[in-house]
């Protein structure tokens, strides 16, 4: 059912931050198609592993292969990577000078070039998808933030890529607005994009991933497929995460 | 957004009494009791030197009625040349002050060594003697007359400034807007086209103006070099007149005139941006 080549191969990934080491050898294929939720506690490398995917981070060493590209100091390749990998931000970063509607059409417009037209057809598909077509020409201020975190999620659909990466999309919201973000994104899920998902939110985790991912201090402690991750986690931190935040 | 509220947000209220303090037309009073102060120290002092006050002879360097009909006097001719003189080198400046300021933000080592060469050398140099640097110096070797060596000079100075100005508006945009402009695919200059530098402009505009006003009044400066502009023209009337205390007292409202005017400009300007949000 999946592609045998994955999409993207993380392979041996160290990472230091001066003298720290915030991942160590992180290895972890993601297949087209295949949902991964990660999870573990908060300074375990989480966000800086989907980072590194788009390289908002640099990694230090190992292989990251994102559709076939290696990541590299190649500034061409970077950017033919960020064009296939969108982000979605726990603080969203909407552009504060920009219309809703501007700020979905802006990257397409300057980065592939299309016309507006298209572009604005495009953002308005988009706004659609998330729930929102009515909010299209107002400011990101204007909105709620469950609102603006959809439209990050529209900016990031109108690239087309191919992967999606969210770091913990729902952390910075009030609690009555986490539902209408994780419905919109279960929608997308089920509408076969590829999907990385840093989230505490086990929730939305049961229902969509594939595979599960438990890091602790920069190591990638366990990768199983969720029935067996919820009920059944080989290492013993990882039960012990799973207790606390379930517990509450 | 959260981490971007100064713009966005309603202005907070202020104490009562700071409103009355900061409100324009006490500001006037100060201001006319201080200038009324200065004038009247001035006149006691002119009084006891005996000083022959001839006001009535100041219009004629504002405008003049002849037989060709309405001309403009010297006066208007030399505000004219130092507004002309200082938006020239503003330009020149914004432009400098701008590659300065992208140079120092780069990570390239070489780039940043010029930028901070550059605000090092300009900003411990008096702008006389840059001035003398630019006119005999710069002047012989590439062949610039007074006026450009006069633009350029100030131009230079002033792009120190200026470049610091940019610096902190850029860098005060949040480190999310980099990455959200990144992640979609920009390349850094389009990032700074259409993310950064919009949202900095506005920060930076009241600090721009200020700039701009300390521009036309250094530009006073040149008439040491004999560069026909405002305080140019006032020296050369009182070495006709020996109006001295006259012409001075009105060059100096004519320069405050403008840079008032300006100010006030602006600060509309400014006001019409963030209403529109
Ligand atoms: N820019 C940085 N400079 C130095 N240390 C950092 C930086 N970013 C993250 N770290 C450190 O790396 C570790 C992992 O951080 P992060 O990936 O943000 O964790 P998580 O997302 O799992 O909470 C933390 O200990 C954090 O302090
Ligand atoms: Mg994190």
């Amino acid at each position: 059912m999946l592609d045998r080549t994955p999409i993207i191969d993380i392979r041996g990934v160290n990472k230091f931050y001066d003298g720290f080491q915030a991942l160590t050898d992180v290895s972890l294929s993601v297949f087209s198609g295949q949902r991964v939720v990660i999870c573990g506690p908060s300074g375990s490398g989480k966000s800086t592993l989907i980072r590194c995917i788009n390289r908002l981070e640099e990694h230090s060493s190992g292989q990251l292969i994102v559709d076939g590209t290696e990541l590299n100091d190649e500034t061409r390749n970077i950017r033919a990577i960020r064009q296939e990998v969108g982000m979605v931000f726990q603080q969203f970063n909407l552009f504060p000078h920009l219309t809703v509607l501007e700020n979905l059409t802006i990257g397409p417009m300057r980065v592939r070039r299309a016309s507006r037209r298209d572009a604005e057809a495009t953002a308005r598909k988009y706004l659609e998808r998330v729930h929102i077509p009515e909010q299209a020409d107002k400011y990101p201020s204007q909105l709620s933030g469950g609102q603006q975190q959809r439209v990050a999620i529209a900016r990031s659909l109108c690239m087309e890529t191919r992967v999606m990466l969210f770091d913990e999309p729902t952390s910075a919201l009030d609690p009555e607005m986490i539902g209408e973000v994780l419905e919109v994104m279960v929608e997308l899920a089920d509408s076969g994009m590829t999907m990385i998902v840093v989230t505490h939110e086990m929730g939305f985790a049961r229902r969509v991933a594939d595979l599960m991912v438990f890091m602790e201090a920069g190591r990638i402690v366990e990768t199983a497929p969720p029935e067996k991750f919820f009920t059944n986690p080989e290492s013993e931190r990882c039960r012990v995460f799973l207790e606390q935040i379930l517990s509450h | 957004m959260s981490d971007f509220p100064e713009t966005f947000a309603p202005r907070a209220r202020q104490w009562p009494l700071r409103r009355v303090l900061r409100s324009a037309p006490l500001s006037l009073v100060f201001y006319l009791a201080i200038v009324g102060g200065i004038v009247w120290l001035a006149l006691r002092g002119s009084a006891s030197m005996g000083y022959n006050w001839q006001w009535y002879r100041i219009p004629q360097y504002f405008y003049e009625i002849t037989d060709q009909g309405f001309q403009w006097g010297e006066i208007p001719i030399g505000l004219v040349a130092t507004i002309g003189l200082s938006t020239l080198a503003f330009a020149l400046a914004l432009v400098l002050g701008l590659l300065v300021a992208l140079l120092r933000l780069s990570d390239l080592v070489v780039g940043n060594a010029v930028a901070v060469g550059f605000l090092e050398l300009v900003r411990n140099t008096p702008l006389l003697v840059l001035l003398y640097l630019f006119y005999y110096v710069l002047g012989p070797i590439f062949s610039l007359d007074r006026y450009w060596a006069s633009v350029l000079c100030l131009a230079v100075f002033h792009a120190a400034l200026i470049s610091e100005i940019f610096r902190a508006g850029i860098l005060a945009v949040p480190k999310g807007q980099w990455e959200a402009a990144k992640s979609i695919g920009m390349t850094t200059g389009q990032a700074y086209r259409w993310i950064i530098i919009p949202q900095s402009i506005r920060m930076m505009l009241p600090p721009l103006t200020g700039e701009m006003v300390h521009m036309i009044k250094s530009s006073a400066i040149v008439s040491v070099i004999a560069v026909a502009e405002l305080t140019t023209i006032g020296r050369n009337i009182i070495s006709d007149t020996y109006m001295s205390f006259e012409i001075w007292f009105t060059i100096a409202a004519v320069y405050m005139v403008v840079t008032l005017a300006l100010s006030v400009l602006v600060s509309r300007l400014e006001r019409s941006f963030t209403v529109k949000r």
